[in-house]
């Protein structure tokens, strides 16, 4: 348990550090080691297979792309484009909702037993494939149907794009 | 345009066929011509150890010439440091004194004869001004060194060290 | 945990941990070796016999080299790349099986540090970790061409982790396990081993491969005509060295998964024939196995010394428009060939 709020305070204190730095590199650096606390959590609810898609997608594909694309991008101080009172004033309103929704959820929330997991061995590849093609069938071929139509959007759009300009 | 020289090729560029396309057989063919080269008889000479001989009229480093009872033949007349288009010869001559004649052929000597072998360009015109035919470039490589001033090369390292000359027929015992 | 567990494990890190820095320091030796044979040539040859010595020579210099950190550079980051880069090839090889399982007294020792039941998986997100060291050694040195090497390297070990996952799917369809452990055993023997029956997923894993480990003729991130040497311009001294030792470290723990993967790992024709006892089948076992993973070193360097780098269109068009279709055509056609096969025979 004591190893829970280990990694539970780390993962906290680096998705702060992520909000509070001022260079978006360090934030993206930052994000990236919240991402494998988050792949230790699962490490330890013994959910393998999720924890290595976990590190495998967010932390190798998806924050590479972050990072290649902040790198590439002049990021001196004088090229920061003027934060307005009224963006500002947007960003307030934001936060305030979702402290508002994530406060009120807290409210609702009972508090739970420890829950007795029935099956320990449930977060391995086989027992995860066999549920996800059983119980949650049509939501796993729904969600892979977003994806595919997401792809297809993302090619039509490099395709098209030479020929405008 | 006509071509003159009649040699001129028309390289034709055809779009690549399958096979070409999906590089393998390329590939394989550019694998299989390293792997022979892998097998080949390495022609490299280990020099340090293994050298090569020299060419008979490779022009190497000079020595300056003794005669047939070691006595050094030049007599520092200047014609070979004349002669030099790199102006690499200098030399200081001085007279034989009594004594002496067991060293020097002539009356008159080269007390320093140096040449700059950073100037120096083996051309071996030295060597055809001579008359005495005190001077040959017959040696190897002027090696590589550290110093500017370690390319001149004095008398310690041109004379020839001196033999035991063995007459024609004589068996050395 | 009892303790003979906690020895065994720390003993069975140190000496995989051991073999793989000595294999890449000997790589570095062997691919100028190779490269001098390929070229007519000795290679270094004057360090000790045949110039074994060198890399310890090289190792050497590299130590006592002066360390220039750029003014310009983030120093926390710069040093923490060529770190990332190190730690990543080391932590590779912990699920990869050496060999089967050996018995002294009453304890079986299983040559293998880890076996996790994710063990493919997570080989590949030490490999996608791997590009981070890239990425901020090239973005730390404030360097032009650092930065570009480091892009294309991101950019590239994305495209060919897709196809390399593709084709690894169809193999894990035939294998029915993501445990190294488990797919080395299903392959003893000679007739048995997954090339026979995937030799398309092999092709790709293996282009794949070359492309991960930033070889020839994918070694874009580091070319020096266009880039004056890619992301490590602004390294040198130790730093320099380990990014170097990262990439041969790659190459073995990536020849090492090849062959286990394709290759049945430590497995040998007529294993069970020869009378041989438990004991003797693992020793001769790791001996193929690391017979097999120098095979692939050397096919590495071969094709380092034969083939010219690619241009970057044609890497990019070669892992997206014909790789990436390929795999998935072979998964395709995996999965149609077991379904015709559990249904008629």
């Amino acid at each position: 348990m004591s190893v829970f709020y280990f990694v539970a305070f780390l993962s906290i204190f680096f998705a702060l550090m992520t909000i509070f730095t001022k260079n978006p590199v360090h934030s993206v650096l930052y994000l990236v080691i919240t991402f494998f606390t988050f792949t230790v959590h699962y490490i330890l609810l013994n959910a393998q297979f999720l924890a290595v898609v976990n590190f495998i997608v967010y932390m190798g594909a998806i924050m590479v792309l972050f990072l290649f694309v902040l790198m590439l991008l002049n990021l001196n101080k004088d090229t920061e484009p003027l934060k307005s009172n009224l963006v500002k004033l947007m960003g307030v309103i934001a936060g305030a909702c979702l402290l508002l929704t994530v406060g009120g959820s807290l409210r609702v929330l009972e508090i739970s037993q420890p829950i007795v997991m029935k099956n320990p061995d449930i977060g391995l590849v086989g027992n995860l494939g066999k549920v996800l093609f059983s119980d949650f069938l049509l939501p796993f071929e729904i969600s892979s149907i977003l994806l595919l139509t997401a792809m297809v959007g993302a090619v039509l759009l490099a395709k098209n794009e030479p020929k405008k300009a | 345009m006509q071509s003159l020289s009649n040699r001129k090729k028309v390289l034709e560029q055809k779009p690549m066929n399958f096979w070409e396309r999906i590089y393998l057989p390329a590939i394989f063919q550019g694998l299989s011509i390293t792997i022979k080269h892998f097998f080949k008889r390495i022609p490299t000479v280990r020099y340090p150890e293994v050298k090569r001989p020299y060419s008979k009229n490779f022009r190497g480093q000079h020595s300056l010439k003794r005669d047939e009872q070691g006595r050094e033949r030049c007599t520092a007349c200047g014609l070979c440091a004349l002669s030099c288009p790199a102006e690499a010869i200098s030399m200081i001559s001085a007279e034989r004194q009594k004594g002496e004649e067991h060293l020097y052929r002539e009356e008159k000597y080269a007390a320093v004869y140096e040449i700059n072998m950073l100037r120096c360009i083996f051309c071996g015109l030295c060597e055809e001004a001579c008359p005495k035919e005190a001077i040959y470039l017959d040696g190897e490589h002027v090696t590589a060194d550290y110093l500017r001033k370690d390319f001149i090369y004095g008398k310690d390292k041109l004379v020839e060290p001196r033999f035991d000359f063995v007459k024609e027929g004589e068996t050395t015992t | 945990m009892e303790l003979a567990f906690v020895i065994e494990k720390f003993v069975l890190v140190t000496i995989v941990f051991v073999i793989s820095l000595v294999v890449a320091m000997y790589s570095t030796l062997a691919e100028r070796k190779v490269a001098g044979f390929m070229q007519d040539r000795f290679g270094p040859d004057r360090a000790g016999p045949f110039g074994i010595l060198q890399p310890l020579c090289d190792g050497g210099k590299f130590f006592f080299k002066e360390e220039i950190i750029p003014a310009g550079a983030h120093k926390p980051l710069f040093i923490l790349g060529p770190t990332i880069a190190i730690i990543t090839a080391c932590i590779g090889s912990a699920v990869i099986p050496w060999g089967q399982s050996l018995t002294i007294g009453d304890r079986i020792i299983e040559l293998q540090v880890t076996d996790i039941n994710v063990g493919v998986l997570y080989i590949f997100g030490v490999v996608a970790l791997g590009v981070y060291g890239i990425m901020l050694g090239g973005w730390a040195s404030n360097n032009k061409f650092s930065l570009m090497g480091a892009v294309r390297a991101a950019s590239q070990s994305i495209s060919y982790e897709l196809a390399m996952g593709l084709s690894l799917i169809a193999l894990l369809m035939v294998t029915q396990s993501l445990s190294l452990r488990e797919i080395v055993a299903q392959q003893s023997g000679f007739v048995n081993w997954n090339i026979w029956v995937q030799p398309l997923g092999f092709l790709i894993f293996l282009v794949c491969a070359f492309a991960e480990c930033n070889r020839v003729p994918f070694d874009l991130p580091e070319c020096e005509t266009e880039l004056i040497g890619g992301y490590n311009v602004e390294y040198s001294s130790m730093k320099l060295g380990l990014y170097m030792f990262s990439e041969y470290i790659n190459m073995f723990v990536s020849s090492a998964l090849m062959s286990a993967l394709y290759f049945g790992g430590y497995n040998f024709p007529f294993m069970y024939d020869l009378g041989l006892s438990q004991n003797w089948i693992t020793i001769i076992g790791v001996i193929v196995f690391f017979v097999k993973i120098f095979a692939f070193i050397f096919f590495f360097m071969w094709i380092r010394w034969t083939l010219p780098r690619f241009r970057y269109d044609q890497l990019m068009n070669l892992g997206w428009k014909m790789l990436i279709p390929l795999a998935i055509a072979n998964i395709v056609l995996t999965g149609v060939i077991t379904i015709i096969k559990d249904t008629f025979f």
